[in-house]
């Protein structure tokens, strides 16, 4: 009797647990989602201007606010009136620490400098057109410009910003355009490569090898998608980077190309794999049929077998873009990582995930970059969230009409 | 005649593809087979990593990989006994599946950066073996699952009929007839995701690795060296490149061998216990 209930615990302490541990997949997700969109949103609330520096101008400037990339344009000279921003029609003059030093003698900045703060507000306050990019701690209660609220970036200017200088000053550039592109440009050259190939070897697999020969190579490209992605970056680096150099000439091998190339390796035993399987679904009757209605092994191949696949081909080829946009070590080692917008397969450029990868380690944790990297991962997390479902609702599509 | 070029021209891209392939196993095999001595897979690296050996990232690799199966098998397997013979057909069970599936298409960044901010930062584990070990099982999480769900799949009804049959309850049906019948091809997939474990480098480029550490790791809270991170390291950022290539070839030789030898084990226990 005591035994019995001890048993009846113990079932239901064991199916709790099982029970748990089955939802752990879907708590990871939330918690991922969570942690990167908390970290990373925060990139919109803080200031982009280098830490423990201001930006200040003339109390009768009308200007409320700047941009992150109207500070870069002010200070490159690419804007040079107030009224271009909105205010009245005044030059801008820009003004850091040395330009302020160098307008006062040492004698009136103090043998220690301590009628420097005086002389900042000065310098401000007697400008009409001023902007001072000040330190923060020369600033105090008598300061007699205004100090411009924090600059921050918002959603428009980050995901349609063109400029990556997550470390500029006076204020940091975070555009994702230049990233998102990378990105998607390598990894659609990936595949445009590896598909032909990859499709010409499932079909070969499928169709054509006799069982012997399936039954060596199948296992063994299996294996080749086990190769850590280290070691393909490391053979792209030493033999496809200066192919591609010498054979275009360029100056430095390491392109977007080299990336597309080693991707497409990597991307291959995927292809392979997942075609091959969806080749092999197409019912033998139907083949038989084709067959005995007088079509050679090749129309029936080509209009029966691939088509009766299309779906598990095409879930094939949205599983190898995921793949090739998350992939991280053997990009980063390849495409030369600048983040500029690229117009040509020969140009270095620089992926979302290389880009966390390269910066990460040099951001301090709460800083601006480091939300602006959590950031990227986040919007890689809903990327390639949205391909592993775009690429499950295609596969379970009923075949043929 | 169409058909036969076609035919042809496939077999010629097949074996072109295969060739490729396997050239970049041989060429690694080729250059690194000269690197690879006692000392080097036994001393620690010296002169600015131009010469020595990697054992320390050996070690940090061993440590890394049990850590992950640590956390990844009990509640991979767990989880797959769960969707394999209690979970139903419902919606529940349903978005289990598809969250399991979509969490093995994260790229491997994302769990670095999820594991820096969650393990590193949050819960102050520091860059340590404990939060590398933990990153990488949440990695390995659901190639466990899936390949334990895929052997209970294959144990006929009947096992389970013929115990309960037999007044045995559901937890011991599961503990002594299935699981058992079901237990080579769940090591399989450790075997597997040991292999896929330990050549992950992005995962623990900000919860684990180290740059340059002459010291073992004394406890769990440690940074160490690791495998891949050096491969990586010294394949793009030593001082002296050409110097330092023969400890790479090395290297990267050593992971592949590790992922080989993993394979093998695995076909093997596949093929034994298949019948």
């Amino acid at each position: 009797m005591f035994n019995k209930k001890k048993n009846k615990f113990l079932e239901f302490l064991f199916e709790s647990a099982f029970r748990l541990s089955g939802s752990v997949t879907t708590i990871i997700i939330l918690l991922i989602s969570i942690f990167l969109f908390t970290e990373g949103w925060g990139l919109f609330q803080s200031s982009t201007v280098e830490k423990g520096y201001i930006l200040c101008i003339n109390k009768e400037n009308k200007i409320k606010n700047l941009t992150p990339h109207q500070v870069k344009d002010i200070f490159d000279g690419n804007i040079t009136s107030w009224k271009e921003l909105g205010g009245d029609d005044i030059p801008i003059e820009t003004l850091r620490m040395d330009d302020v030093a160098g307008l006062y003698t040492e004698q009136e900045l103090g043998p220690n400098f301590e009628y420097l703060p005086e002389k900042l507000s000065e310098a401000v306050s007697s400008r009409v057109g001023a902007l001072g990019f000040f330190p923060e701690q020369f600033i105090n209660y008598k300061f007699k410009g205004k100090v411009l609220p924090s600059i921050t970036i918002s959603l428009k200017d980050y995901f349609g910003g063109k400029e990556w200088f997550p470390t500029a000053t006076p204020s940091a550039q975070f555009g994702l355009l230049p990233l998102l592109l990378g990105t998607l440009w390598v990894s659609l050259g990936a595949i445009l490569l590896a598909l032909p190939f990859g499709m010409a070897v499932a079909i070969y697999l499928a169709e054509l090898a006799s069982p012997r020969v399936r039954k060596i190579l199948k296992p063994l490209i299996e294996l080749l998608a086990g190769i850590p992605s280290v070691v393909y970056g490391f053979f792209g680096l030493i033999i496809i980077v200066p192919l591609i150099r010498d054979l275009f000439q360029l100056p430095v091998g390491e392109t977007a190309l080299a990336g597309s190339i080693v991707l497409a390796i990597m991307a291959l035993p995927t292809i392979i794999t997942v075609a091959e399987d969806a080749l092999r679904t197409t019912p033998i009757a139907m083949k038989e049929s084709s067959l005995a209605l007088g079509a050679t092994h090749w129309q029936t191949v080509f209009r029966v077998v691939i088509p009766y696949a299309s779906s598990g081909i095409l879930a094939a080829i949205i599983l190898g873009i995921g793949r090739a946009i998350g992939e991280t070590m053997a990009v980063l080692m390849v495409t030369g990582n600048a983040a500029v917008i690229p117009h040509t397969l020969a140009e270095p450029v620089r992926t979302i995930p290389a880009t966390i990868a390269a910066e990460l380690g040099e951001a301090s944790a709460g800083s601006v970059q480091y939300q602006a990297l959590f950031m990227l991962g986040a919007i890689l997390f809903v990327l390639t969230l949205g391909i592993s479902i775009f690429a499950e609702i295609i596969r379970k599509e009923p075949h043929l009409d | 005649m169409k058909q036969a070029i076609i035919f042809w021209l496939f077999r010629v891209m097949s074996f072109a593809v295969v060739a490729i392939l396997f050239s970049i196993i041989g060429f690694i095999v080729f250059r690194g087979i000269g690197a690879i001595s006692w000392e080097f897979l036994t001393s620690e690296p010296t002169d600015g990593m131009t010469k020595g050996g990697i054992f320390p990232a050996i070690v940090g690799t061993f440590y890394l990989v049990i850590g992950s199966m640590l956390v990844a098998f009990p509640i991979g397997v767990m989880s797959g006994i769960y969707m394999n013979e209690y979970a139903g057909n419902n919606f529940f069970v349903k978005i289990i599946r598809i969250m399991t599936n979509n969490l093995g298409g994260i790229p491997s960044i994302v769990f670095g950066l999820f594991g820096m901010s969650l393990f590193v930062n949050k819960l102050n584990f520091g860059d340590s073996i404990i939060a590398g070990s933990l990153t990488l099982g949440l990695l390995a999480l659901p190639l466990i699952i899936r390949v334990t769900e895929e052997a209970l799949k294959s144990i006929p009804d009947s096992y389970r009929h013929g115990s309960l049959a037999l007044g045995a309850t559901k937890l011991q049906t599961i503990g002594r007839v299935v699981l058992p019948a079901a237990f080579p091809n769940i090591m399989t997939g450790l075997i597997l995701s040991i292999g896929r474990v330990s050549g992950e480098t992005a995962p623990i480029l900000f919860t684990a690795a180290a740059y340059f550490l002459p010291k073992l790791p004394s406890s769990i809270y440690d940074q160490v060296m690791a495998l891949p991170y050096h491969l990586y390291v010294i394949a793009t950022s030593g001082t002296d490149l050409e110097a330092t290539r023969p400890m790479a070839y090395g290297t990267a030789l050593v992971l592949i061998t590790i992922v080989l030898i993993m394979n093998l084990i695995a076909n093997f226990l596949r093929r034994k216990f298949s019948k």
